[in-house]
């Protein structure tokens, strides 16, 4: 038992500092493994394959710049980012918004509380080709329950407008995909408002004591202490619905793919980065080119959440300094 | 808010305004369910039934048989998401204590790459992902689907880590005075004092193996293999999508767990969010 009575603040220095770098690498070595085989070597291979033309069945020949040439005209590349980044531009700040003030309605100390939370956070629940399968049915242009919804405000729009205005048939009409998408993805806040109320209960109630003192009134008080507090919420709530937006793919594959209608909407309207990268690869097999548009992609999701984090990162209070 | 007092036209709004989105939330719900069990003439009907003329309980049973293996893509997607719960549940408590409760030197910077690691999205690396499991013979079975999981997740390690870092220093410190190895307190101290957490982690990634799309739709190519989510698209698309009391059966039977598993688990579930979110 020499050893074990060897306490371990009476080893040297160094040695205690190499026992202890040897056994923190011994434990992360799984994930350094997984980063190695799943992050770094995809992105590197990623980058290689992206100056060939690989096909899977054949070894990749090199072909110097010629996908990214190509990437560059081609129209069906722009669209998907440009629709891309217009949903996560729209979704994202619609779905925090509503999500906040859905935290807030909560926040007040309302009867059944736990029972709307759950009503509110049961959506997120629903698996992706789920969401996909409900929504076709709820957005069906002749009987889905949408239209049915707002068929009477159209028709009273009509009575009074003396217009003809018919409700939309989302997916089939190019200009209402996103939207119904959109729609579809607002059903889905749940995580989101979870957080804002952990967030908005966490704010101490002497904050709004004092701000009361001060005659602050309830808009007084949202503006100038519940938003501040929350805002470092906001902060991840945003970041993390950005990387989410930016891989969207289930969800309008499995809105379109009922086997009539081509996997990318009409006129294209829900061909998104990721799948494009998908037909590219496994429609086409066109391994080179799929690189490529996920190489100039990610430098594009890389270098838009890097700003919106600076951004967003110098208007996020921390009370008590950044680190807890 | 909490304190805040109400005035009473204050609470009508609040708890109109509850109510009227509660219903939006609610509806598609109902809708699914209601649509599950009526007679297909009825589902076409407008204005639109929510109450069956008859309940065609049936037309689960009928929606398992024509979907094809169903019970079979069950027991496959119960399977990938139990192995990849064992896999991410203890290498990501593993990697979770190296970054939090021993320090070593470049511990915050590579802690750093592992969260960094999370802005991927799958798709930009899901082409070279897919050629190294061609390359090992995996293409068509599950392992392309688990084996990454035992190889730690960068979310469950940050998630678990911020729970190591709240048990103060003090309890391991007196198990290394006493000559205990690392592993020892990491698998007899920290690890009893976090089954909430550790029952958080499990959840998610049941829940994430549970929906998984894209990754059973490259990766799975007969249909024996094929997951509850990849066999609900392939039943929709094999039947063109027009059956829809028997497709609104299917999602229900696939939706069922999950929500029996939240019911039974809300509050860890519940926990398990705030915790992702809170200030870091």
């Amino acid at each position: 038992m020499l050893k074990s009575g060897f306490s371990r603040s009476n080893m040297p220095f160094c040695q205690l500092e190499r026992r202890n770098l040897r056994n923190g690498l011994l434990f992360i070595s799984p994930w350094l493994l997984g980063f190695l085989a799943f992050s770094l070597y995809p992105l590197i291979s990623a980058f290689l394959y992206s100056f060939t033309d690989y096909s899977v069945l054949a070894s990749p020949v090199y072909v110097g710049a010629d996908n990214y040439q190509t990437l560059v005209r081609d129209d069906l590349f722009w669209k998907s980012l440009f629709n891309t980044l217009s949903f996560a531009a729209i979704s994202v700040p619609l779905n925090l918004a509503i999500a906040c003030f859905l935290a807030l309605l909560l926040n007040f100390n309302v009867a059944g509380k736990s029972i709307f939370r759950t009503v509110f956070f049961l959506p997120s629940l629903v698996p992706m080709v789920c969401l996909g399968v409900i929504w076709r049915w709820l957005l069906n242009g002749e009987v889905g329950l949408v239209n049915q919804f707002i068929q009477p405000f159209v028709d009273t729009v009509n009575l009074l407008l003396g217009s003809e205005i018919v409700t939309p048939s989302w997916l089939e009409d190019p200009s209402f995909t996103k939207l119904g998408l959109i729609i579809a993805s607002v059903w889905c806040l749940g995580h989101a408002m979870i957080i804002f109320l952990a967030g908005m209960q966490e704010t101490p109630t002497q904050l709004y004591e004092a701000a009361e003192i001060d005659g602050a009134g309830f808009w007084g008080k949202l503006w100038h202490v519940t938003i501040p507090a929350i805002s470092p919420y906001l902060f991840f709530n945003l970041v993390m619905g950005l990387i989410g937006s930016f891989q969207i793919f289930a969800v309008p594959y499995v809105l379109m793919n009922g086997g009539v209608e081509p996997m990318d909407g009409p006129d294209r309207s829900l061909l998104f980065v990721a799948t494009y990268i998908f037909q590219n690869a496994f429609n086409n097999w066109d391994m080179g080119y799929a690189c490529a548009i996920s190489l100039i992609f990610i430098l594009v999701v890389a270098g838009l959440t890097l700003s919106v984090m600076k951004i967003a990162e110098s208007k996020v209070y921390y009370a008590g300094g950044q680190d807890e | 808010m909490n304190n805040h007092k109400l005035s009473l036209l204050g609470k009508t709004i609040v708890y109109a305004l509850l109510f009227l989105v509660g219903l939006s939330f609610v509806a598609p719900f109902a809708w699914m369910l209601s649509t599950a069990v009526k007679p297909l003439d009825e589902t076409m009907k407008l204005p639109p039934v929510w109450i069956p003329s008859e309940f065609l309980w049936s037309n689960f049973q009928e929606a398992i048989d024509t979907m094809g293996m169903f019970w079979r893509y069950a027991w496959n997607t119960f399977y990938i998401s139990i192995l990849s719960v064992i896999g991410a549940t203890f290498s990501s408590a593993l990697a979770a204590y190296g970054f939090s409760r021993i320090e070593w030197k470049g511990r915050n910077q590579l802690f750093f790459l592992c969260v960094a690691t999370m802005m991927i999205p799958f798709p930009v690396i899901m082409v070279p992902v897919y050629t190294l499991f061609r390359e090992l013979g995996w293409v068509g079975s599950f392992k392309p689907l688990w084996v990454p999981f035992f190889l730690g997740n960068a979310f469950s390690i940050f998630l678990l880590r911020q729970f190591f870092l709240s048990i103060p220093k003090d309890i391991t410190e007196a198990a290394r005075i006493d000559g205990c190895s690392e592993f020892r307190i990491f698998w007899q101290v920290i690890l009893p004092m976090s089954r909430s957490s550790l029952l958080v982690v499990a959840l998610f990634t049941f829940m994430y193996s549970w929906n998984d799309f894209l990754g059973p739709l490259i990766y799975l190519t007969e249909q024996k293999n094929f997951t509850l989510a990849l066999g609900l698209q392939s039943y929709q698309s094999r039947q063109g999508g027009t059956e829809w009391h028997y497709l609104m059966a299917a999602s229900t039977l696939v939706i069922l767990p999950l929500v029996i598993l939240f019911f039974f688990t809300q509050k860890t579930f519940i926990q398990g969010i705030t915790t992702t979110g809170g200030k870091e």
